[in-house]
């Protein structure tokens, strides 16, 4: 049975329709933490969300108020919110920005009250059509409403937020590669170090770059303190997160539920999230936190969903996503579908990801559709070593950024928990699912 | 003389005036070309050049790293179905070949009338209602061939013409406010940052 008592933090106003305009918003609590926020010294609103202990919720999972400290004194810095949402099986970002817009851009401007910066840049996925425009919307409200532009709420405090839209590129949610895209240039990963922008970040001045969903979550910890935040979830991972279930289960869609006091099974099977496998098949495999992420058998089922508790087991929370496979899924295809993912967006940069996805891509392509060869499972699992020296988890880096290290995840997840399917596409060759 | 429309152009300078740095509003400048031209138009390329103080090849090696902007024509829609991996085990190859038979063009072409392009898509982080299809960015979720013929036939008839825009078009909100707001105090923390860096570099 999952545990349900937490309270809604970011995903409050599902049940309305009209959750993205402003009336809604005001007429359910909006804009009451940034007043309250504007009330506090800048540097006690840092406070509360280090003590929330507030978990990145972009994938790596930094704690967002350490990142907030690391930030050089300089004259002028910025803030820069991460929205190019495309791990994939990840959805969780385009529903924040479609369904309750406003709320991210209250958490953005508490983010740059807090940090006293005063340019802010929201970076949404292009391919978010309508999420592009409903956060332009809250944004054009935001200054209706006196809570942005010039001092805000009749304070001293004055933002300026710009929302500015990606075009198809996967490497740009990595935040440097993302910054290069915000100077107007591709989007290829920054060498490290520096690493991380807080030092050396757009135009070379400091830069904070936090998630859509960890700026979502700043209204509630404002207005009820840090401290009830931290008090829900356990460990290190506090809190409420958004997952993103999809794949072979009954009920696939975005779920907020506590943290590590639910497992992964609860999120599967309870009726009111996951609802089941369809047509109530086994579980073969499930990928814990977007396709970066080694996979867990079903004997893990019972883990609880927290950063740590996932890590010591060999894989991630990650971006929060998390796909089913059910014993009617050919693994080899999936793990082919997923590797060609990476080698078309692949910057190219580094030779290791540039060469290694597409080789992989090709030897998979040849397993899962006819001509694969005995000695290919072995020479996947060599190339795999190539660009994540070892496959430890995590990975060792070869590469400018961790789009390399993720490309072996898979295949090699695949490889070490089903290699009779490999053989068995050898011996057949091709896909025995057909 | 501007290739831009007098609208677009005016667009497109507020746009350059947000940032720090011309340069900064390239995409957003190249959407905006395309919403004119349906695609990068050596003109379109060319203006975008100047208005960000760069080089047109510049901006045509900028462009092809993004996966949204063309440098070819395509159709007045382009249909993007989703085959990663939550499509994949939701039927996105069906869908996909589907769709290459409805619309009478292979993956990656466009239809002889000109109408529509089809592509494969990576993931459109839309995976509950998968398999997932978009029309110039829009979500039309139709999961099945049928939703998906009629959608095309409403496309074909223009039923569709206030949810679907034409290709190119991204962001019909415009921004409204803040620009004359905080600009002063902006402008002043910009200044401030140049005289900081002059005397970081004259050290």
């Amino acid at each position: 049975m999952a545990t349900l008592s937490a309270p809604r933090i970011v995903s409050s106003r599902s049940e309305f329709a009209d959750s993205h305009t402003l009336a809604r918003y005001l007429s359910t609590g909006g804009y009451v933490a940034l007043r309250k926020a504007l009330t506090m010294f800048p540097e006690d609103v840092a406070t509360e969300v280090d003590e929330a202990s507030l978990l990145g919720r972009g994938g790596a999972g930094f704690p967002a108020g350490r990142k907030w400290s690391m930030l050089r004194k300089s004259p002028v810095s910025y803030l820069v919110v991460n929205g190019d949402e495309s791990e994939p099986a990840t959805f969780k970002d385009h529903y924040l920005v479609e369904r309750d817009p406003h709320q991210l851009v209250e958490g953005i401007i508490i983010a740059a009250y807090a940090l006293q910066v005063t340019q802010a840049f929201v970076f949404l996925r292009g391919e978010f059509a309508l999420g592009l425009e409903r956060v332009q919307q809250a944004v054009n409200d935001a200054y209706e409403h006196g809570a942005l532009g010039s001092r805000i709420f009749g304070s001293e405090f004055s933002l300026d937020v710009v929302v500015h839209p990606g075009a198809g590129a996967y490497i740009c949610g990595e935040e440097t590669a993302l910054i290069e895209a915000l100077e107007g240039k591709r989007g290829f990963p920054r060498i490290k170090p520096p690493f991380f922008p807080a030092v050396t970040g757009l135009y070379g001045e400091p830069t904070v770059v936090n998630n859509v969903e960890t700026m979502s979550n700043l209204p509630w910890i404002v207005e009820h303190g840090g401290a009830a935040f931290a008090a829900l979830g356990g460990g290190r991972s506090t809190g409420t997160r958004l997952f993103a279930l999809a794949g072979r289960v009954r009920n696939p869609g975005v779920y907020e539920i506590e943290m590590v006091k639910n497992t992964f099974r609860d999120l599967i099977y309870d009726l009111q999230l996951g609802g089941g496998v369809i047509d109530d098949r086994a579980i073969k495999a499930i990928i814990p936190g977007g396709v970066s992420a080694p996979w867990f058998g079903p004997d893990l089922l019972d883990l609880p969903l927290g950063q740590d508790e996932v890590a010591e087991k060999g894989s991630m929370l990650g971006s929060g996503s998390i796909v089913v496979l059910d014993d009617t899924t050919c693994v080899v295809r999936a793990a082919w579908r997923i590797t060609k993912f990476f080698s078309r967006e692949s910057c190219g940069q580094c030779t290791p990801c540039r060469e290694g996805s597409g080789w992989i891509e090709r030897v998979m392509y040849r397993l899962e559709h006819g001509g694969g060869r005995m000695e290919d499972i072995d020479l996947l699992l060599d190339l795999c070593d190539n660009i994540a020296p070892g496959l430890t988890w995590p990975p060792q880096q070869t590469t400018i950024c961790v789009l390399g290290p993720s490309i072996p995840s898979s295949v090699h997840s695949a490889i070490q928990m089903f290699r009779d399917d490999f053989v068995a596409h050898v011996r057949r060759g091709g896909c025995p699912h057909g | 003389m501007s290739h831009f429309r007098v609208e677009i152009r005016q667009r497109a300078e507020e746009l350059v005036a947000l940032y720090p740095r011309a340069r900064s509003a390239m995409l957003p400048l190249l959407h905006l070309a395309q919403e004119q031209d349906g695609y990068l138009s050596d003109e379109g390329i060319a203006e975008v050049a100047e208005m960000t103080g760069t080089t047109p090849a510049d901006v045509r090696g900028t462009a092809l790293f993004y996966d949204m902007f063309y440098l070819e024509p395509v159709g007045k829609y382009v249909v993007g179905v989703c085959t990663n991996i939550a499509c994949l085990l939701a039927g996105g190859e069906e869908m996909l070949e589907h769709a290459s038979a409805t619309l009478g063009c292979a993956v990656g072409a466009t239809s002889s009338d000109g109408l529509f392009t089809l592509e494969e898509s990576e993931c459109l982080a839309d995976c509950n209602i998968a398999p997932c299809v978009q029309v110039n960015h829009r979500y039309v979720r139709t999961t099945t061939p049928e939703a998906f013929d009629s959608l095309v036939a409403d496309l074909r008839a223009g039923r569709l013409d206030h949810d679907v825009p034409s290709h190119g078009t991204l962001i019909r909100v415009r921004r409204s406010g803040g620009l004359h707001a905080p600009r002063a105090e902006v402008a002043a923390q910009r200044a401030s940052a140049r005289e900081a860096r002059a005397t970081r570099e004259t050290k």
